[in-house]
């Protein structure tokens, strides 16, 4: 190789990459003045950007957004004052709250929002709403008997030795569930639960929810608990025809707990505490629980809309009326970290 | 071709072990550039230092009953599997190409390399549905065998740790064949030949001699694999394994335990150094470095018949598994959506974004792994320090990529208030952030993540300098700088080059850091397959996760062209 022939190209190509970083990197960086709203979520883009093309169609207001996963609250403490971050949307109570408690969102008083979200599904000080709502519903084999009344308590009888399907308990829809049963039966009896849950499982805990489905089909197990909105994805056939087979394959039941109702989660949002563009946040707020966003919101993702009366998809309408528990969510989310521990006591993923 | 010095006592005499004697080129200059690559990586790991420093009340209590035993011994045996597998399968791989030859061999020379470019969790969730009991293979299966339901044919589930053992074996092996191959490669014919004289055959020749002698390029390629293994929260979160990096994520996450989180992963890191120094402290009395004459190399032996097709077969096994089945699927998949849906227009955006940034990273890491690497050459004495700073560059490599972006932040936040501080007092204006949510800090991420493998590469490639052609452009009157540019540099530069390309490919694939430090209205080929996913319609992203492997089979390719020595 002749003498000369590499460094003096790394160098230049080293000086390139030393300009070109920065540059590249600040154009989309800067706040806007006005007109915009910047949008945080850990909700795919895919999902919500209908609903963002409509409002932006309707209020002229353009919305930039990020999707972060694990790691929403990090970033926008990290930015602090200077965030540009003016609207979180992100699913699980859990996730919610916590970017309350790591006081990344301000208190927002709006008559659109206290006319269309109930009480127990927004904070009293303005400072988080849900915007759908998700069940933690049953997945069955076609012929499992006693389905109708399905309680989460009996997931934990031996009878189904062998036949239950779950993703992993730390999966957040989980730990959710395991924190409502800690709200409503306390550790002694959740530990029992989780126990007996444990012992019934089919495979290990793992996977997601649809491979609850998949794997009933595939007649590893009877039973499983998965997400509600899933049995629209694979339904309707938008997740494939190989997802559509799955979904048909299986039964839905809404379970309740004892002398109580289903378990729901919810997706949410709440408004940046630095909103450099606080307006628009809040008009794009009001707008995501107007009617039509609702209707929109709920049928992007099957779920359930947190407007009441407003339309529920066909494919979620027949798996028959919803009646969601009444523990508070806010107890729920206090409650997610002793569910994980709990989990991890009774190895319940191992 | 030569081990354990013996060949450098009759190249040139040398006071002794240890770099040139000669008066030094500024070593300040150095220690200031490998000080300022130290300082990048250890930057994060130091917030989150402080940051498991603010405590996390009862974690390890809780960690050793419940959680440690199980996850310790499942990444144990993680670890210990994929090491056995990506070790036999690339050296042995790596063997095969360099000494046999075969119908087909050209070929399978690069094909090895292809599993590069296909990120873990995309072939987990690939795998899954080829092998599940509805997926096609048992299905297909089943009606062969005319079993009516799948509980009438159980097989071992892919969702378990053996399962994830074979597919990360079989997806990180070209970490391992890359530098082995390149090693086979330049070795002399004359060391093999003295073995097969002394009566070995070829399978003794392969353990006795050529193995030994590639044990840096192996020890590199391992351990660049396992640290893949142990940070790799995809593949082994989806098949259910609960590895410590699981159990970091759970604990950050669902428990909101930041410090906690923080804490194992640099207990974790701590356990890696230990590894790391004990493979390197078994190695550091030996020498691997090559004489300087062109030695000839090693003749391939002609297979034909029988032996030649076995050698074919054998190299398409890692192939099959580790390319060919994912990405086939993932082509079926992308053909039927192309179809149905179209091409997103989003998607070119998101191919230049994913290039752009891949390769700042890749020059910028090349950069800096160079210069980190060359400390041995330019700055005489202090050893100690020299190989600290050295060490202290490779970190990040051995933090899971998240925790690493987390650690980013508290540095990157202060770094931009300090720039707006500035500015402020300057031009009376604050300025925007122009760390945290820019491209700069994604950058910033993927260089400190990547920069170990860039060390790596650069440190093996002057390792086989010899140091008598070093030393005889200084007695000729080069300073150390001078004999670096213009002995090393075009001597190394393959392997140099190798590096950028590696850490090009992973950064295109890179997932956890991308996700959480891009701008606003940014998506990466990763980033967008992972939101498809994430809504359960990862099908949805087969054309992005083609790309992702379109993308990474250019470098692959060029991977192989410099890495192998010209005849």
């Amino acid at each position: 190789m002749p003498r000369h022939r590499f460094a003096p190209h790394l160098g230049l190509l080293t000086l390139a990459a030393l300009l070109g970083g920065p540059a590249h990197a600040q154009a989309p960086a800067s706040a806007p003045a006005s007109g915009e709203v910047n949008l945080y979520t850990t909700r795919e883009p895919g999902l919500i950007r209908p609903l963002l093309d409509a409002f932006t169609a309707k209020s002229g207001v353009k919305v930039n957004t990020v999707f972060v996963d694990k790691g929403l609250a990090e970033r926008v403490a990290a930015e602090g004052a200077r965030s540009a971050a003016d609207v979180l949307m992100t699913v699980d109570i859990g996730n919610l709250i916590e970017l309350v408690d790591k006081d990344l969102a301000q208190p927002v008083r709006s008559p659109a929002v206290e006319a269309a979200v109930p009480a127990s599904l927004r904070d009293p000080e303005g400072r988080w709403l849900a915007l759908s709502i998700r069940a933690r519903v049953a997945y069955a084999k076609p012929d499992l008997k006693g389905l109708d009344g399905i309680t989460y308590e009996s997931l934990a009888d031996p009878k189904y030795k062998g036949e239950v399907c779950l993703r992993s308990g730390q999966h957040p829809y989980n730990t959710a569930l395991i924190a409502a049963y800690l709200v409503k039966h306390g550790e002694e009896k959740t530990e029992a639960w989780l126990r007996g849950l444990k012992a019934n499982l089919a495979r290990k805990a793992g996977g997601g929810d649809r491979d609850v489905a998949r794997d009933i089909v595939a007649d590893l197990c009877d039973v499983g608990l998965a997400n509600s909105y899933y049995v629209g994805l694979m339904r309707s056939g938008r997740g494939g025809p190989e997802q559509k087979k799955w979904g048909d394959g299986i039964k839905v039941a809404l379970p309740v707990f004892e002398g109580g109702g289903t378990h729901v989660n919810v997706s949410g949002a709440v408004v940046a505490k630095n909103a450099p563009n606080r307006d628009n946040a809040v008009k794009l707020i009001d707008y995501l629980v107007s009617d039509e966003a609702q209707g929109l919101y709920a049928k992007a993702d099957y779920e359930y809309p947190v407007k009441p009366g407003a339309p529920v998809d066909p494919l979620l309408a027949e798996l028959g009326p919803l009646k969601v528990d009444p523990t508070p969510l806010i107890e729920i989310a206090r409650q997610r970290k002793a569910a994980s521990l709990l989990v991890d006591k009774v190895g319940f993923d191992k | 071709m030569l081990t354990e010095r013996a060949g450098a006592r009759s190249l040139a005499p040398r006071p002794g072990p240890g770099p040139p004697t000669l008066p030094a080129w500024s070593p300040l200059a150095w220690i200031v550039a490998a000080g300022f690559a130290a300082l990048l990586v250890l930057a994060p790991l130091a917030s989150l230092a402080v940051e498991a420093l603010r405590g996390s009340s009862g974690l390890w209590p809780h960690l050793l009953a419940y959680v440690l035993p199980q996850a310790v011994r499942d990444t144990v045996l993680l670890l210990a599997g994929v090491g056995l597998l990506v070790v036999a399968l690339g050296a042995g791989a790596a063997w095969l190409v360099a000494a046999y030859e075969f119908p087909g061999r050209r070929l399978l020379d690069w094909a090895l390399l292809l599993p590069l470019a296909v990120p873990t969790y995309i072939v987990a969730y690939a795998y899954l549905d080829l092998l599940h009991p509805v997926g096609p293979i048992q299905s297909g299966l089943r009606a062969l065998l005319g079993y009516a339901r799948p509980r009438d044919l159980v097989l071992p589930d892919i969702r378990s740790l053996p399962g994830c053992i074979l597919l990360l074996g079989f997806v990180l092996y070209p970490y391992v064949y890359l530098p082995v191959r390149a090693l086979f490669l330049m070795q002399s014919a004359s060391l093999i030949e003295a073995g097969r004289s002394l009566g070995l055959g070829p399978a003794a020749v392969f353990r006795r001699v050529a193995l030994p002698l590639a044990r840096p390029a192996l020890a590199l390629g391992a351990s660049l694999a396992l640290l893949e293994a142990l940070n790799d929260i995809g593949a082994a979160e989806f098949l259910g394994v609960r590895t410590l990096t699981v159990s970091i994520y759970a604990t950050w996450v669902n428990r909101s335990d930041l410090p906690g989180a923080a804490g194992i992963a640099l207990v974790m890191l701590v356990l890696v150094l230990a590894l790391t120094w004990v493979e390197r402290a078994a190695r550091r009395r030996r020498h691997y470095a090559a004489a300087a004459q062109r030695s000839r190399r090693m003749s391939r032996t002609r297979l034909s018949g029988l032996p030649a097709l076995l050698a074919l077969a054998l190299g398409l096994v890692p192939v099959t598994a580790g390319f060919l089945m994912p990405a086939g699927y993932l082509a079926a998949a992308a053909a039927e959506r192309l179809s149905t849906a179209g091409l997103s227009p989003a998607i070119v955006g998101e191919t230049v974004a994913t290039l752009a940034y891949a390769g700042i990273a890749a020059l910028l890491a090349t950069a800096l792994g160079l210069v980190v690497a060359a400390g041995p050459l330019l700055a005489a004495g202090g050893a100690v320090w020299r190989d600290a700073l050295l060490r202290c560059a490779t970190l990040g490599y051995a933090v899971p990529g998240a925790i690493l972006a987390i650690g980013l932040m508290a540095p990157l936040s202060a770094l931009d208030g300090a720039l707006d501080g500035l500015s402020r007092l300057v031009t009376g204006a604050g300025i925007g952030l122009v760390g945290i949510g820019s491209g700069a800090a994604l950058v910033y991420a993927y260089v400190a993540r990547f920069l170990a493998i860039t060390v790596g590469t650069s440190e093996a490639g002057l390792a086989r300098v010899p140091r008598s052609l070093g030393d005889a452009a200084r007695v000729l009157g080069r300073s150390p700088a001078g004999a670096l540019t213009r002995i090393h540099l075009p001597l190394i530069g393959p392997a140099v080059l190798s590096g950028a390309l590696l850490v090009f490919v992973d950064c295109v694939k890179e997932l956890p850091a991308t996700l959480l430090l891009r701008p606003l209205n940014v998506e990466t080929l990763a980033t967008h397959l992972y939101g498809e996913a994430a809504r359960g319609t990862y099908e949805d992203g087969a054309v992005a996760a083609l790309l992702i492997v379109a993308v990474g089979l250019l470098p692959v390719a060029l991977l192989l062209r410099v890495s192998t020595p010209r005849a």
